[in-house]
Formats: C-alpha cells, structure tokens, sequence
C-alpha cells in the first residue's frame, strides 16, 4: 500500500471536479503502473474509460505515461513505479500529447 | 407564457439559449464542458428538466453527461456528486461512458466487420456517440446512436447501456461502410404511434426499421439511388444523412439523402425523388414543421466536394406540399460571401402555436425564425463550430 502523487491533464481534473494540479491516489501492492491506474479509477470512477479502454485496458492512443523523466508509455503495465513515485517524492504524470486543436 | 430552450453542441463545449415564447431576446449560457466536442445534446419529451448530453474528445474517448435541472447543472450518470461512488464492497460504480458491444451469448451478436474506405474489410471499434434519443414516455430510457454503428439502449438515465444488438448483427452489415464523417448511426426516430416501432438512419449503410422494439431489424432503401455505389439501388450502402417524421403522421419519413432529397409513404418501403427545384439535392439535415405535417426544411449546400452553400448565399429551402416545390428563405440570412455548412443534427423545430425552426453552422452561427421560416435572427454568432441543435419547448 502507498500513497502517490498524481498529475492529470487538464480535462480529466474537470471530469474529477479537482482543482489542484496534483492528486494524491492511494494504491496497493505491487506499486506498478496498472496499480496506479486502478487507484485513479478507484478514486475517480469518473475517469474509467477515458485514460484506458474499458474493455481491452489498452491506454488511449493520445495519452502518455510519465514519471522520473522517464517514459512509461510502452512499458508493461505491470512494471514497478519507479522509487521516488513509490514514496511520494515525485507524481506519476498521465500527459495528454499536443496533437493540433 | 412559455419560452424555448435551445441546446447547442458545437466542437468546443456546450451552450444552453433561452428566450420568451417571442423569441427575439435570448440568454446564452456560460460554456459547458469547454475544449470537448459536444455531438449532440436532447432534452426528455416528459420531463423538460431532464437532459441528455455527448461529449467526446480524440484524447479521452467518450463520456455521457446528464442534467435533471434543465442544462444549468451536469453530472455523469452513476457518479452523481453526493452519491457513493462504490459499491458496499469496493468497486466503481456504473460508468456512464461504457460502450461495450454485446458479443454475449444470450443477447449479443459477434463483432463482425464491415467495409473500410478500400474496400477490405475492418472490425467494428466503438468510437463515439453521435445522437441521443430520450425515450417517448420515460425520462430514464434514452437510445443512443454511435459510430461504429451500433444502437444502444439505457433504462436507468444513462447509468449503463446495453447494445441492441440486432442492428449490428444484421446479415447485410459486412456491406456497410464509413461516410467521410466515419460509420455513424446519426438519427433515431420513435413512432408515437406505435411504441414497437422505431427507425434509423447510418452512414454509408442506409435506413433500417424495427416493428419489434428493436430486436430485428429490416433495410428500408428501396427507391433509393446512390452513383458512388457499384449497384446504385442495393440494398445497403446508401449515404442517408438525415431522416424526419412529423408525431401524426409516422409513416411519411423525409430523408435528406448525400445526393437528393427523398420522401417515403409507407414507413420507408418505398422511397420516391421530391428534389424538385432545389438549386442543389446535396445536404444534411431535414426537418419537418411542427403542425403541417407537409411543410418541410433543407438548407442545400453545393456538391460533395463543396460543402458551402450555392453562390455563397446562406439560404434555407421550405417545401409546403412535401417537397418538389420548394421556396427560399432569405429573410436575416447572409446572402453573400457566406461559406459555412449546416450539419445533419443541427436543425430543430419548437411547438409554439407560431412554430419556431433553428440551425446552427460550422461558422458558430445559430439562427432562429419565430414565423416558421420566414424571417431569421441570429441568436448567437460567434460560437465554435456548431454540431447539434435541439430546442426544447417549455409551456
């Protein structure tokens, strides 16, 4: 069980009616990226179908993951969250890309 | 007195118009869900409090979106604020963005595909919902129309929707194609007459009616005549962009085809050209006048490969004798250097004793005439890209 910081794109804190840039997301073990996806949804059920399919869980086409610098886009969604995510010393950052519009 | 509530979705959020039932002075609201694309919004016949809303994003894929204090307040259905969000042991409650086809034994049909803009073939992939139709009698049953097409049913005001799957699965549906709007089930029609029956329209595959409440489903497409199709008058795959009735008179369907626009007498069975002396057959929508159940609208723009209207002159066209002969209102409209498109599900008619007809554009126009046509005024003209137009009539 930890407790990590989340930052979320614009349109996604209005669906969760949050006004802070950053949420704080409780999730259980292992800490991996699918564990931070549930405790989003978990949290704001307003938001299951919008970051991931519904069915298929795969992550939307104009969505990214980042945490620590790195890109975890691509990475499997049982990889481990990096440490500082882990102890809430940096936020998992759900990106939505610059697509035009 | 009365008024009217006009609801417009456009490419950038949501705007809710109101006015007295004289309709010259109009409120316009703050935007609602600003930055996403608003495909439709349609208030329940029963309960004018009671609206439904679609709202989509490339990015987050689609959500629904409900008001039950007549569009000042929203919220998505199965998250209400104040309600518990999860259930007594843990899990989110009903979301109500979950499209999911019924490929269920009991009720589903399998996911097939249909044809691609190639012609090969492509599997159905749930994309957005582009027309909601609240139900006749019942403000928690409301129909949804979605691309790729699908029909879709919630009887618990949009908490959770369940796939009317016949549609889908019907045998012709590996024939079906996009439009260059993608494949789009874009208008549903209910009979008032007989609650078993309902219509619908798709894009590139044609009309279909059901006289079982939606379990089967049948092409009704004769008459119709489409050049791109290499058999001009198959069955399905013709480019219907709009279809209307008028509540007295359900079985006289109008269709505002990709090319021509059409009549129908017999609840769609058979189809007959009423084009008539229109400067241009090609368009999107068609509406029909509130009491005279003869008296219809289209706004011709110029060709396929031109979406703008003939000569750069906004002009609205009101057949009074069910088409072939059509006059043009001009009355308020730009008729110069105009070159904006009127979309399929942005035109709406109000029920005042002097029936109020309404468009939006893609220039962010919305217009209202008050006299059934005759004279036009802008209720808003500086809007996103309008994408939908209903208005609710409030006595």
């Amino acid at each position: 069980m930890a407790i990590i910081k989340v930052v979320l794109p614009y349109h996604l804190r209005n669906l969760a009616r949050v006004k802070s840039g950053e949420v704080e997301i409780e999730i259980t073990d292992p800490a991996t990226i699918a564990a931070a996806l549930d405790g989003i949804e978990k949290k704001y059920p307003m938001l299951r179908g919008t970051i991931r399919d519904h069915v298929s869980g795969k992550r939307r086409d104009f969505l990214r993951y980042f945490a620590c610098g790195q890109d975890l886009s691509h990475e499997p969604v049982d990889t481990l969250l990096p440490d500082k995510v882990i102890g809430g010393e940096e936020p998992f950052i759900v990106l939505g890309s610059i697509a035009g519009g | 007195m009365g008024g009217v509530r006009v609801l417009v979705g456009t490419k950038k959020g949501a705007f809710v118009c109101t006015s007295d039932e004289k309709r010259e002075k109009w409120d316009i609201s703050e935007p609602h869900f600003m930055g996403w694309e608003i495909y439709h919004m349609k208030g329940s016949p029963v309960d004018a409090n009671r609206i439904y809303c679609s709202q989509s994003s490339g990015w987050f894929g689609q959500i629904i979106q409900r008001s039950d204090d007549g569009g000042k307040s929203w919220f998505q259905p199965g998250t209400a604020p104040g309600e518990p969000t999860h259930s007594p042991e843990g899990f989110p409650l009903a979301e109500s963005n979950k499209f999911v086809y019924d490929t269920s034994d009991e009720s589903g049909k399998p996911i097939t595909t249909h044809q691609w803009y190639d012609g090969t073939q492509h599997p159905w992939e749930f994309k957005r919902v582009w027309h909601l139709e609240p139900s006749l009698d019942d403000p928690n049953t409301v129909y949804a129309g979605v691309e790729d097409a699908a029909l879709f049913k919630s009887t618990d005001g949009g908490k959770n929707w369940q796939e009317m799957s016949g549609l889908r699965g019907h045998v012709s549906g590996p024939q079906w194609m996009p439009g260059a709007g993608g494949m789009c089930l874009h208008t549903i029609l209910l009979d008032p007459l007989n609650h078993q029956r309902m219509f619908v329209a798709i894009s590139a595959a044609g009309s279909f009616r059901s006289d079982d409440g939606g379990q089967t489903w049948k092409p009704i497409n004769k008459g119709l005549h489409s050049n791109f199709m290499p058999e001009p008058e198959a069955e399905v795959g013709h480019c219907v962009h709009r279809i209307a009735l008028h509540p007295s008179r359900p079985d006289t369907l109008f269709m505002q085809k990709h090319w021509d626009v059409m009549r129908s007498d017999d609840a769609g069975e058979n189809w007959r050209e009423v084009s008539g002396n229109l400067p241009s057959d090609f368009g999107f929508p068609i509406d029909v006048h509130a009491h005279e159940p003869e008296t219809i609208y289209v706004v011709p723009i110029k060709s396929d490969s031109e979406h703008v209207p003939p000569d750069g002159r906004l002009r609205v066209y009101r057949s009074r004798s069910g088409g072939e002969n059509w006059d043009e209102l001009t009355n308020g409209l730009p008729q110069e250097n105009c070159y904006v498109n009127v979309l399929r599900d942005a035109m709406a008619v109000d029920s005042h004793d002097s029936c109020g007809i309404y468009f939006g554009t893609t220039g962010g126009q919305v217009y209202c005439s008050p006299d059934s046509g005759d004279h036009w005024i802008p209720i808003a003209e500086h809007l996103p890209g309008v994408l939908s137009v209903e208005v609710q009539t409030l006595k």
